[in-house]
């Protein structure tokens, strides 16, 4: 049953990241671009935690607390970029 | 025995969730017609989808290792906070820009200037005469 049900949620959580990449590609503006690459992030974080569940091993938080931390910033800099001409005023 | 069996069920279910929210979450972004409406697939669906794998993955390895592990309801509150710090940017983002936007989310917040929603600058009352 639970191997099953990891089929099923990497097959959504990879049409999602499909989904996200059609967005970025065709984006008609920059925070569209922005927002999907956001997505991105929060979807590879999903990604990561069903490969730990995969493969049995706890090894993989770091690294998608890690991408958490880091998506965060780089929107919060390419907004802060895109709303003022600067990041650090 | 039907312990295990209830518990294997409980996770299978947060799993297919929170797939199933990520997905609805990133259908929403594609397919909606103007930045705003875009906004509200990622920032709701795709938060709570991935609280639920992050719920899944906290019972499975509390199940198979015995005691509870706390680093994924740290990535969970992590992005519980961040997201709606992130929506909030990109909607400042978006009135700035004076991005495209369809007649139904033409609505103005009260706490904006005119200019500030896409319209054209109006000259401030003090300013101008004499």
């Amino acid at each position: 049953m639970l191997d099953t049900a990891l089929w099923i949620s990497l097959a959504l959580i990879v049409m999602a990241l499909a989904l996200n990449v059609y967005r970025l590609t065709i984006g008609p503006s920059l925070p569209d671009r922005l927002l999907a690459l956001d997505t991105m992030y929060v979807n590879s974080i999903a990604l990561i935690v069903l490969l730990g569940l995969w493969l049995n091993t706890k090894h993989y938080f770091e690294a998608a607390l890690l991408i958490a931390m880091l998506g965060f910033i780089s929107t919060v800099a390419v907004c802060k970029y895109l709303l003022r001409g600067d990041i650090i005023e | 025995m039907t312990h295990y069996v209830i518990l294997e069920g409980v996770i299978a279910f947060f799993l297919i969730a929170g797939g199933a929210f990520a997905f609805i979450g990133s259908l929403g972004m594609t397919h909606l017609r103007d930045f705003y409406m875009r906004l509200h697939g990622p920032t709701k669906s795709t938060t709570i989808g991935i609280g639920c794998i992050l719920i899944a993955s906290m019972l499975y390895f509390w199940v198979t290792e015995g005691k509870p592990d706390i680093q994924e309801l740290l990535i969970t509150l992590f992005l519980f906070i961040t997201a709606p710090v992130t929506a909030h940017l990109l909607a400042k983002t978006g009135l700035h820009l004076r991005l495209e936007h369809v007649e139904k989310t033409r609505g103005h917040p009260v706490e904006l200037r005119r200019e500030e929603v896409g319209e054209k600058p109006v000259p401030h009352p003090d300013k101008g005469h004499g």
